[in-house]
């Protein structure tokens, strides 16, 4: 089968290059990651991120063939030839399919990812009914592996400034839960011309999605929330 | 070498459920941590745990710890240390209760409580009936409590070295341990980082079987690192064969599909398990389902052209019980099977899933080591949670869902007793001279050879070894086979070549370092299985059937240095309630 893969090391490349392989795939081989690894043992210098090979990690996202998407769980079967593999656009790159994820982390971590409850906790659990539990269905699954942020042409241009879909999907997760008491300062914290109102409903975020989730939606729900509060 | 170096109250390696809980605690107690990890944090392999966590809350029946630890202990084959086990399943209900307010999005009841499903081994009223004690969210609880943790880390602006691989455990010549030898992976810059107390968290080493649920950063890093530091491995014979991979791809699926009510078929569309555990069925524990399916296998039941696999049966659950708590197990079945479980069943196969063994440690997370007449001496300074240690709770066979529990029970008990630790240690002890050498040795060593095997081969022979010699059904003969093979292949990991020598992100190392480690931990497996003359739990000898308590009842402790073997009571006393005597195992 026959890749072309992008190939940058910092310290012997004055810039990026596209490499050719042609490689024997065995029977077992159903998904891209498998092509890759069995490249990689040919050619240990080519690097990328890797771990659950299930899709729930996150570790390994890629530009195939143009589009975003985990390398460990894109069947083989539907690729077109020559495979053409990208670091994800947008981030620096480290090294080959490795980018450097640090500005992607820091939107994340700026919607404060975590539950705001002041009032002290229940001796048990914290009871919440099913259909409120159900609000996080399509939001909490998410794997952080930046295919949609990087396929979004408002984080290209912004990265700093506009939080990303990822980001506002998860920013969401925490306004949508029952549990959480901090809306308002949340819906606060990303009134802005940039944080939330950079994103155009361009939708490439919910179209790459590999666990198929719909970061433009949750961000509409975002956007209905700021006008049901302003009114 | 004069090497850059970091001081910290307490470095914890490893940033999975256990690292992070126990970070957790720390930073909440507002003491200086830092956290490596290979990955970012949310990569960790409790990322994958999918059924649920195992305490008794009684949400649905009646349930009470001391029935949760009964099990326990019944299905690790009583190999496990009794007092370990009564706190942690006494502690259960309180570290889950933490992690719902923690924000874990945890699936509810109609009441709004937390829903609990049944899982194999968990029984009522002391093997009585099946009980729904598995707190669950969907299919996906090992990623919504990984994540959660992660975010509490946040809140608590814990310190995180990210992408960041341990080396070597630093001691001094008192034997304390003083700190850890690391690399970055993205400058492959070398740092030694001198802490009052290291927690090692590196999870298991599933990675040395061919067929494994395991990722692929699960190389036993923290096994190595102790083994090199000469603290011995317990019980690295016991492995968990969890009975449903898919076959041919090994990924996961999980137990709560049959704690839900699927069930497994052979080729003649029988219900095997009805013959093998008529009480429990498929929810006996996962080594009595493991040696059942691969029986039927053995005897021509199997299903496929190569009759190689059985089939879990999942159709009859409806699609809304499916899509609503097998969304995950659903989509794999779609991507790795190629099979609709809504409409078909899922062909699966005993898969390696989980170590039982480990670093040896109490309760409260030290690492203990023979010492004199003690065979438990806290080792000053380090202390290992999750399943890179063995606290024993777990001992030759571990129920599902407790090792999501193990995680939280022990990060959380390990954190609490290093607190004290810093209280009663304030200073730092110095580091002695030579303590990033044996780091620097390999390390120099793989940028100097120019000749050598290719880590993958050997890997590959490593895995390969591991299987045929210590899978489901072990035997004296392969086994001494085993031990002869793995130890020239351990011979061979340390004498490996790398054609990539740049610095930066250089993944070729790292898999070469990892290789190391993989291989003590293969050694280890071989030579603990080929000198237990018993079956016990995961550990099934045909030339040996029976349990051996009047031999065996013990745990064994391997030695990297001679590769020498030595051995430490069961402890059989719980800290409060009387003791469970060993029973012949019926399920």
């Amino acid at each position: 089968m026959k890749f072309s893969i992008y190939r940058y090391n910092p310290e012997k490349d004055d810039k990026p290059y596209m490499q050719d392989y042609d490689v024997e795939l065995q029977p077992g081989d159903r998904m891209l990651l498998d092509a890759i690894l069995r490249i990689k043992a040919l050619d240990d210098s080519l690097s990328l991120r890797k771990s659950c090979r299930e899709g729930v990690c996150g570790s390994d996202g890629m530009n195939i063939n143009g589009k975003n998407g985990l390398a460990c769980i894109t069947p083989l079967k539907d690729l077109e030839e020559p495979v053409v593999l990208r670091p994800l656009p947008g981030l620096p790159v480290i090294r080959d399919l490795i980018v450097d994820m640090s500005q992607f982390f820091k939107q994340y971590h700026s919607i404060k990812p975590y539950l705001i409850n002041d009032n002290p906790p229940p001796q048990k659990e914290r009871l919440q009914s099913p259909e409120a539990r159900e609000e996080l269905n399509g939001l909490y699954e998410c794997v952080l592996c930046a295919c949609c942020s990087t396929s979004c042409p408002s984080f290209w241009w912004n990265p700093d400034k506009f939080v990303g879909p990822a980001a506002l999907l998860q920013a969401y997760r925490f306004i949508a839960d029952t549990r959480d008491d901090a809306t308002s300062e949340r819906l606060d914290n990303l009134e802005d011309p940039y944080r939330l109102f950079r994103c155009h409903t361009i939708m490439n975020c919910a179209d790459v999605c590999p666990k198929g989730l719909n970061p433009t939606e949750a961000i509409g729900k975002i956007k209905e929330q700021m006008v049901r509060r302003m009114v | 070498m004069t090497l850059t170096r970091q001081i910290f109250d307490t470095v914890i390696v490893g940033g999975g459920g256990s690292g992070l809980r126990a970070a957790l605690q720390l930073a909440e107690a507002g003491h200086r941590v830092a956290v490596f990890s290979k990955v970012f944090p949310t990569r960790s392999h409790t990322v994958a745990a999918q059924g649920g966590i195992g305490a008794s809350l009684g949400n649905m029946q009646e349930d009470h710890w001391l029935w949760h630890m009964y099990d326990t202990i019944k299905g690790s084959d009583y190999l496990g240390d009794q007092d370990a086990i009564e706190y942690m399943c006494r502690k259960a209900a309180e570290v889950v209760y933490e992690l719902e307010h923690f924000g874990m999005p945890f699936d509810r009841n109609p009441d709004g409580t937390i829903y609990q499903r049944p899982f194999g081994g968990h029984s009522q009223n002391f093997g009585e009936r099946p009980v729904q004690r598995a707190c669950a969210a969907a299919d996906r609880t090992g990623h919504a409590m990984l994540h959660t943790l992660y975010q509490r880390n946040v809140r608590a602006r814990c310190q995180f070295f990210v992408e960041w691989m341990a080396l070597d455990l630093i001691r001094d010549f008192e034997g304390a341990v003083v700190g850890i030898v690391a690399l970055e992976m993205e400058t492959g810059e070398v740092m030694a980082f001198q802490s009052k107390a290291t927690i090692l968290a590196t999870g298991g080493a599933g990675r040395i079987f061919q067929s494994s649920t395991n990722a692929f950063i699960n190389t036993g890093d923290g096994l190595g690192m102790a083994a090199r530091a000469g603290i011995p491995l317990e019980d690295m014979e016991f492995w968990q064969f969890h009975p449903t991979g898919v076959a041919g791809a090994g990924v996961l699926i999980t137990e709560g599909v049959r704690g839900e009510g699927g069930i497994l078929l052979n080729a003649n569309g029988e219900r095997f398990m009805e013959r093998y555990a008529p009480n429990m069925k498929d929810l006996a524990s996962r080594d009595v389902v493991s040696r059942a399916m691969d029986q039927e296998i053995k005897e021509g039941r199997g299903v496929g052209p190569q009759r190689d696999h059985v089939l879990l049966k999942l159709d009859h659950l409806g699609a809304d019980v499916i899509n609503k708590r097998l969304p995950g197990i659903r989509e794999i079945a779609l991507k790795f099977a190629h099979v609709d479980p809504i409409r078909e069943p899922i062909p699966v196969v005993p898969t390696c899933h989980y170590q039982m063994g480990g670093i040896p440690t109490n309760y409260y997370g030290q690492v203990v080591v023979p010492r004199g007449a003690n065979p438990s001496e806290p080792v000053p300074g380090l202390y290992a949670i999750g399943e890179c240690a063995c606290v024993s709770v777990h001992g030759a066979n571990r129920l599902g869902t407790n090792s999501l529990l193990d995680l939280l029970v022990f990060g959380k008990s390990a954190g609490d007793h290093v607190s004290e630790w810093l209280k009663t240690n304030p200073r730092h002890r110095d580091l002695p001279r030579n303590a990033a050498e044996r780091s620097l040795e390999r390390l120099a060593r793989l940028d100097n050879a120019t000749s050598g095997e290719s880590v993958v081969e050997v890997a590959a022979d490593m895995r390969r070894t591991v299987q045929q010699h210590a899978g489901v059904f072990r035997t004296g003969t392969l086994l001494d086979e085993g031990v002869e093979r793995i130890r020239e292949v351990a011979q061979r990991a340390r004498n490996t070549a790398i054609r990539d020598k740049s610095r930066v992100f250089n993944t070729a190392r790292i898999e070469a370092l990892e290789l190391e480690n993989l291989a003590i931990v293969a050694e280890a497996t071989l030579v603990s299985a080929q000198a237990r003359t018993e079956s016990r739990g995961a550990q099934a000898r045909e030339d040996y059937k029976e349990r051996d308590d009047k031999n065996w009842l013990k745990h064994s402790l391997w030695y990297l240095q001679g590769s020498r073997l030595d051995y430490k009571p069961v402890n059989l006393q719980p800290l409060t309630v009387e003791s469970f005597e060993p029973k012949v195992r019926v399920y």
